[in-house]
């Protein structure tokens, strides 16, 4: 059962919080792993792609149980119809099953030496002469105060306790992307290998609606929009029954609903014996809203910053703070970047969407998801003065 | 001056905690609860909502 001291305790058992206290445990540190829901995973906020760029996840060997389908590409959807394959190889990824994958990930934390318990809520912080030193827990009834020498938060989006820890993780109504998607059997997928991509502003306004296939006839369908007078779901139920060619003899399996944060990437991650990570963070790609190898490798790096900071016997604001600098250097730059491209996006009108889509090619679409450049759309923009005007702050 | 969720829409995906300005909301295995001594209407959370489960009358 849960003790009443660990070196460190990790709020939040998805896959950023999972990652961390495994490799914690690794490396020989008492750690213990808390989550407030009934099962880990579940319910999930989550598209499901895993691409094998997400190499925290990928080089621990996912097991089959948590794969529904080998991916090679995408096929993305321009507002008139007009679409656009993106080839990326033999394998690109899987979409997975993530309460399957969520679950393994704490089995993997828990076989590395971390105590894991569900059904475990932080309520609140510790706070001792401006240091976080615990955090008060509640598990059947009952509370309990468990001493640490660093708290992480990985509590997802809502990030209560990184918040009253004292980090403004907040989110801005214009920086949260409103999800919402069903599991769906029976649905007509030309392609299982290829994830599918919908654009415009009517279908989905500063978003994309996707279908990810979990099998040949099995998909995750959902749709990630700006907050607006209409809901979610209300936007993907609309397109829905305006695809009868997919949808029309398709079931729904599972309802699932998810926010996600694409702006405002915190300069400052640490507290004085404290550090977040994962969405509570924001550490998400804003593009396509993936989260899964942003938290994992932040995961990596805090761990590797809370051994030195706790073998030096300096937990403060300040030792930690090495989190900062190292996770900008390997992932917060080029998330920046990221998000500086969405900034653009959301200005495109359906035309720019339909005139870009006529012009590049799935390389192209590639190379701007991952934060490079894209050549194809260099020379478009010499051409289209008002593309021009609009992307000259990124390119 | 009325907060009020519908709990038969709500997916409890805690989106609406994650913009509330004061922290007036929390997730609970049970549910979104509103501490409403807390609460100043803003409407971030209704907009949010991906199912519109939250009502925001002043």
């Amino acid at each position: 059962m849960l003790k009443n001291e660990y070196d460190i305790v990790v709020v939040g058992a998805g896959p950023g919080g999972s990652i961390t206290a495994m490799h914690l445990a690794k490396k020989g540190f008492k750690v213990a792993l808390l989550e407030k829901r009934q099962e880990i995973g579940a319910p999930k906020r989550c598209g499901e792609g895993l691409p094998l760029t997400a190499d925290e996840i990928i080089k621990l060997g996912v097991p089959d149980f948590c794969k529904r389908q080998d991916i090679n590409g995408a096929i993305v959807a321009a507002p008139n119809g007009k679409t656009i394959t993106v080839n990326m190889g033999k394998l690109a990824g899987h979409v997975v099953e993530r309460k399957d994958l969520d679950k393994w990930l704490a089995f993997e934390a828990a076989r590395a030496g971390a105590y894991v318990q569900a059904k475990t809520e932080a309520i609140d912080v510790i706070k001792e002469n401006d240091y976080i030193t615990g955090v008060r827990v509640s598990y059947e009834n009952e509370e309990h105060d468990i001493k640490c020498k660093i708290l992480v938060a990985a509590d997802g989006i809502e990030s209560v306790i990184s918040r009253k820890a004292g980090l403004n993780t907040t989110n801005q109504l214009l920086d949260v992307e409103s999800g919402f998607q069903f599991e769906m059997a029976n649905v007509k997928i030309d392609d299982p290998m290829k994830l599918q991509l919908f654009f415009g502003k009517d279908i989905a306004p500063r978003g994309y609606i996707w279908i990810f296939p979990k099998g040949k006839d099995i998909a995750n369908v959902g749709i990630g929009i700006a907050p607006s007078s209409e809901s979610a779901r209300y936007y993907l139920e609309k397109w829905i029954e305006s695809k009868p060619e997919i949808f029309g003899n398709a079931s729904i399996i599972e309802v699932n609903a998810g926010g996600i944060p694409v702006g405002g990437l915190l300069e400052n991650m640490v507290l004085n014996g404290f550090a977040t990570v994962g969405d509570a963070a924001h550490q998400v790609n804003a593009i396509h809203g993936g989260g899964l190898h942003e938290s994992t490798t932040a995961g990596r790096i805090l761990a590797g910053v809370i051994e030195r900071c706790i073998k030096k016997n300096d937990v403060s604001q300040e030792a930690l703070s090495e989190y900062n600098k190292l996770w900008w250097e390997e992932r917060g730059n080029r998330l920046q970047k990221v998000q500086k491209l969405r900034e653009l996006f959301d200005k495109l009108n359906d035309a720019d969407m339909n005139t870009i889509a006529g012009s590049v090619n799935g390389d192209d679409l590639l190379n701007l998801a991952r934060g490079s450049k894209a050549i194809g759309l260099g020379k478009l923009l010499l051409r289209n003065p008002r593309l021009l005007g609009l992307m000259k702050h990124f390119l | 001056m009325v907060w009020s969720i519908d709990n038969e829409k709500c997916l409890r995906c805690g989106t609406c905690v994650s913009v509330c300005p004061i922290i007036a909301l929390d997730l609970k295995e049970r549910g979104i609860i509103c501490d409403k001594t807390k609460c100043t209407l803003c409407n971030n959370c209704s907009k949010a909502c991906p199912v519109k489960a939250i009502k925001v009358e002043k």
